[in-house]
């Protein structure tokens, strides 16, 4: 008979997602509404996960041409399709085996796909890149997969670890789990505008001494307003020095870098969202290859950097498509079989996701006839993201009991939530987190889904709710309408007396890496006690 | 005070620091601390014969003379890059839902629009660039199960327990790694076929899990007999825990097709024998052979009667890559499993959420499979029509492909029945082996290696897919077109013979 004690130990160490269940009950609630069940609301809002484009946000013209014409070459008669958009296409169609007609890309990434990203990173950097150290994969998260994959289990007799923000985009742990590597937490405090701190960083390496053996510090590098940053409530750029302390401290400590950078390839339309909602131009993003080659020998040839990048991210938002890449810089060379046997041989990437990459890493140029729409969409998207960052703050600084302090803007917003203890007993009797009650019956109240912030890993005792900004404008208004109704609603059943404050943090310094590093039961959801 | 430590090797004690702590350090991954099990994980059809295969097309292309003008790679099943054009229905509606704008435009059928507002309509936001749910879009797990239902004669088949998976591979990876567990001689033992398609081998060894090997009857069509599966097992229970049995039907590489008695005899033995079965059924509409039909495992286990249909374990894969479809960029495919444990199950729907969605257009092209156009509809005609040309195109090479090999003094060559390759047996001079040994090549990869220098044509040799000692083999598929296919063929008899005299 199959029992749950045959199976395999690591697929049930996998924390059970909370945004898996929310999206479930979306699911149900709609399906429900569409039966006729009475709800008091028509639809469900899911603002809970970064998908722009299941928020009505356009995707790019230009990508959806060139696929359509990639799909169907017999589009490329007449004038259905700009001239630009027809050429994009012979190209990719001419790297296929079959003569004119569309065939199958190479499954390992078509080869000029991987010369056009690392031209794209050349040019981002200034420094040189080899087609050979990029994988292309299915999405972000393919490629976080399959890199644990080289070191998890490594050589030694103990479970490997990896440094990890807390809070973070919670995907990157359930990675971690089902690959069975330790989880070893470094905190992000609020009060330090979400920032990597160096002694944090020590600390988390002393909690994980003889726990496991590090071999890996994975970080977040948004570059871009727009991008999923998980927690992006302040949207925390890294500067170029905070990169190198932690370039020398992840040399020093002999760890590989695994940063998740979204970089923008127009660099000139990055747009920040100050504190005070002022529009600024010109923020430099800043990769973890740049900084690691200013920095020159030793580190430049010696610090070993995992350098991911993805089409769900940024101005594409393809989420659905599913591509994304990595770049290695200073793997081993005896390690490049290896690689390429995981990498290439064992996954395929989607071709739409690759021909999406592609426009992404080779947009439309000056002077070329898609190259006004194309920046027009993008501006306009972005616009309304920061539309929304002002709607929402305007919203949640009117409601008690609640603070959202952007700093630069993002895709999110990180609310911090306060509870009276009624409210955290009502949800202790429940078996749930508070952040997580709220969002349960945020949803079955209003048919609106946020993520609780427990789920992206937070200090017991300060809670937060994550909410997406990447929404059509009408949807946002809703939205934000519905939250309103609801909080003044619940308040007035817990009413809580003060703003939440800033200094109720246990203080993670002395936490220890038993009470941090393991979720006690696995099949409960993150947030929910059993 | 390590922070402070750092601003030393900035400022002027970079030499004393590199020497002790940093330079001489070496790299963090190394074969010393990598995950042993990735060492053992091989990968014949993509391995070292098509890296050089990639290497001679660029030389070719840089004007290097060479004794041929063009490599051809029949080296794997991918149908379009061999010219297998793809069916205009389903490209129709990728191209309308990636692009809407299109469904404006009269030069496509109103059933492909229909198709597309319908599948539009159950993304979220109306857009195949959102997120789908973690084990694929209602609508489209729906669509599969009638499909199936259809399949079996009716034996009922619900949604719930369709996955939509990135392509057939990631299902198979997906669900051994479900199943693996244990340590030491209470690790999985996973039986597999050899010859088999390496994935298996790959996926066993990245998961350290025991590969229990059964052999099929070379001689018997390549056959599958049960004594021969009863025979493995038992010598493997001294040193694992065999819970699955992997089968391939149609098979890869040997394209045999299991009789309906055989399979229902494999049933019989995994409850005996309490193994979960996995059943790789890729190729299912890949059958040639006269008095050769695919029969699903699903619908010969329910056909048993409760005994064994309430019982045995069965999860069973399709994939969009194959068949009439070859739509391998796709990555796109699904399984369906049976009498799986409501908790296991939870743990399945976990392990899939963590990669998030398969690609959503892939998912579509899967509707699209398991939904083809209705005879009263504008697209049937030409549909019917492209799918029957490349179904009587493949029985057509398959037929070709046997008649000529065995026409070959040194190669036998058994019927290809199904699925798209052909695994016939070569004899190899004894010099040539031994000159093979000592350059530290496989037999059979010595042969591919030369014909791949000599005629530019791309196999894989049998040592990738397992073979019985001292017998050897290549694999070669019979995807490229009818002429190109019968250049192919007369090369390698060409190439047979004077290698032959060559190592005589």
């Amino acid at each position: 008979m199959p029992i749950l004690n045959e199976i395999s130990a690591l697929v049930k160490r996998i924390p059970t997602s909370m945004q898996e269940i929310l999206n479930e009950r979306v699911i149900q609630i709609r399906a429900e509404i569409q039966q006729g069940v009475k709800k008091p609301y028509k639809q469900v809002l899911n603002l809970s996960s970064g998908d722009p484009q299941a928020l009505s946000l356009k995707p790019l013209t230009f990508v959806r041409q060139v696929l359509a014409g990639c799909l169907y070459p017999t589009l490329l008669h007449g004038d259905t399709l700009p001239a630009d958009v027809r050429q994009r296409v012979q190209t990719l169609l001419g790297e296929c085996a079959g003569e004119g007609t569309w065939s199958h890309l190479e499954t390992h990434g078509i080869r000029k796909l991987q010369h056009s990203i690392s031209d794209f990173i050349s040019r981002r950097d200034g420094v040189a890149s080899d087609p050979d150290n990029i994988y292309i994969t299915n999405g972000s998260t393919a490629a976080f997969m399959t890199l644990l994959k080289l070191f998890v289990p490594n050589g030694s007799s103990l479970q490997t670890g990896v440094l990890t923000p807390e809070p973070s985009y919670n995907g990157f742990k359930f990675a971690l789990a089902a690959q069975g590597a330790l989880v070893v937490p470094y905190y992000l405090r609020e009060e330090q505008g979400w920032a990597v701190q160096l002694d944090e960083l020590h600390r988390a390496v002393l909690t994980a001494k003889g726990h496991c053996n590090l071999m890996a510090l994975y970080v977040i590098n948004p570059g871009n307003p727009t991008d999923i940053h998980p927690v992006l409530s302040p949207g925390h750029v890294q500067t170029k020095d905070s990169i190198k302390d932690v370039i020398r401290f992840a040399a020093e400590e002999r760890l590989i870098i695994m940063a998740d950078e979204v970089t923008d390839a127009h660099k000139n339309m990055i747009v920040c969202v100050y504190q005070s909602c002022m529009i600024g131009e010109g923020m430099e993003f800043c990769s973890y290859k740049r900084a690691l080659m200013e920095m020159g020998a030793p580190y430049s040839n010696m610090v070993e950097l995992a350098s991911i990048n993805s089409i769900s991210k940024g101005p594409m938002g393809e989420c659905g498509l599913r591509g994304g890449y990595v770049e290695l810089v200073n793997f081993d060379p005896s390690m490049k079989q290896n690689i390429f046997k995981l990498f290439s041989a064992m996954q395929c990437a989607s071709l739409m996701g690759q021909i999406a990459l592609h426009v992404m890493v080779d947009p439309p140029r000056p002077g070329q006839p898609s190259y006004p729409l194309y920046t027009n969409e993008i501006q306009s998207n972005k616009r309304e993201i920061i539309n929304n960052v002002r709607r929402t703050l305007g919203v949640l600084n009117s409601l008690p009991a609640i603070t959202w302090q952007p700093v630069m803007g993002g895709m999110f917003a990180f609310p911090r939530v306060s509870f009276s203890q009624a409210a955290i007993n009502y949800a202790q009797e429940r078996g749930q987190e508070p952040d997580v009650m709220y969002c349960l019956r945020l949803l079955e109240d209003e048919g609106l889904c946020f993520l609780p912030g427990y789920e992206l890993g937070m200090t017991e005792g300060i809670y937060h709710i994550r909410i997406t900004l990447a929404a059509q404008e009408e949807i946002m208004k809703e939205a934000l309408q519905r939250l309103k109704n609801f909080h003044l609603r619940f308040l007035k059943e817990f009413p809580a007396l003060e703003r939440p404050g800033g200094n109720t943090n246990p203080d993670p310094l002395t936490a220890t890496a038993s009470s941090v590093m393991g979720h006690a039961d696995p099949n409960t959801p993150l947030g929910w006690r059993h | 005070m390590q922070v402070h430590h750092y601003t030393l090797i900035e400022t002027g004690f970079v030499e004393e620091m590199t020497e002790n702590s940093v330079v001489h350090r070496g790299k963090v991954l190394t074969l010393g601390t990598m995950n042993p099990s990735v060492k053992r994980v091989e990968y014949a059809v993509r391995g070292p014969i098509v890296q050089r295969a990639v290497q001679l097309e660029q030389e070719l292309k840089q004007g290097i003379q060479k004794p041929f003008t063009e490599v051809i790679k029949a080296n794997i099943g991918d149908c379009h890059a061999m010219g297998q054009q793809p069916i205009t229905f389903f490209r129709q509606v990728l191209a309308l839902c990636c692009y809407p704008d299109l469904l404006e435009d009269n030069r496509f059928p109103e059933d492909t629009k229909t198709r597309a507002r319908r599948i539009l309509q159950a993304c979220g936001g109306g857009s195949l660039g959102s997120y789908s749910a973690s084990q694929g879009i209602e609508i489209v797990r729906q669509d599969v199960a009638r499909y199936i239902e259809k399949r079996d004669g009716g034996i009922p088949c619900n949604p719930d327990n369709i996955y939509l998976t990135t392509g057939a591979s990631d299902g198979i990876t997906t669900m051994l790694k479900l199943l693996v567990s244990g340590e030491g001689s209470s690790r999985t033992g996973v039986m597999i076929s050899i010859p088999q398609y390496p994935l298996y081998s790959a996926a066993l060894a990245e998961l350290s899990a025991v590969q229990i090997s059964y052999y099929l009857d070379e001689e018997n069509c390549w056959s599958l007999a049960v004594g021969e599966l009863q025979h493995a097992l038992e010598a493997a229970r001294q040193y694992c825990r065999p819970r699955v049995l992997c089968i391939i039907n149609p098979g890869n590489p040997t394209g045999q097709v299991q009789s309906r008695q055989c399979i229902e005899d494999v049933i019989k033995f995994a409850a005996e024998q309490n193994l979960f079965l996995m059943a790789d059924e890729v190729y299912q509409d890949n059958v040639y052979a006269d008095g050769c039909r695919f029969h699903s495992f699903k619908k010969v286990l329910f056909e048993m009667g409760s005994k064994y249909s309430d019982q045995v374990e069965l999860v069973s894969f399709h994939s969009t890559s194959k068949c009439y479809m070859g739509e391998c960029g796709f990555r796109a495919g699904y399984m369906e499993v049976v009498n799986m444990d409501p908790e296991v199950k939870v743990q399945l729907t976990k392990l899939v959420s963590v990669r998030l969605c398969p690609p959503v257009p892939g998912q579509v092209l899967l509707d699209l499979v398991v939904n083809p156009p209705l005879p009263e509809e504008p697209s049937y005609r030409t549909f019917f029509e492209e799918r029957s040309a490349t179904l009587a195109m493949l029985a057509e090479k398959a037929r070709m492909t046997q008649q000529i090999l065995n026409e070959v003094p040194g190669i036998t060559c058994n019927p290809v029945q199904g699925a798209m390759y052909t695994f016939p047996r070569i004899q190899l001079p004894p010099k040539a082996i031994a000159q093979a040994k000592e350059k530290g090549q496989a037999p059979d990869m010595f042969y591919c290696m030369k014909l791949l220098e000599e005629t530019g044509i791309c196999l894989v040799p049998g040592s990738g897919f397992g073979q019985r000692d001292g017998t050897y083999h290549f694999r070669m598929t019979i995807l490229p077109p009818t002429d190109k296919l019968k250049i192919v063929l007369a090369k390698i008899k060409e190439f047979h013979q004077s290698f032959t005299e060559q190592y005589s």
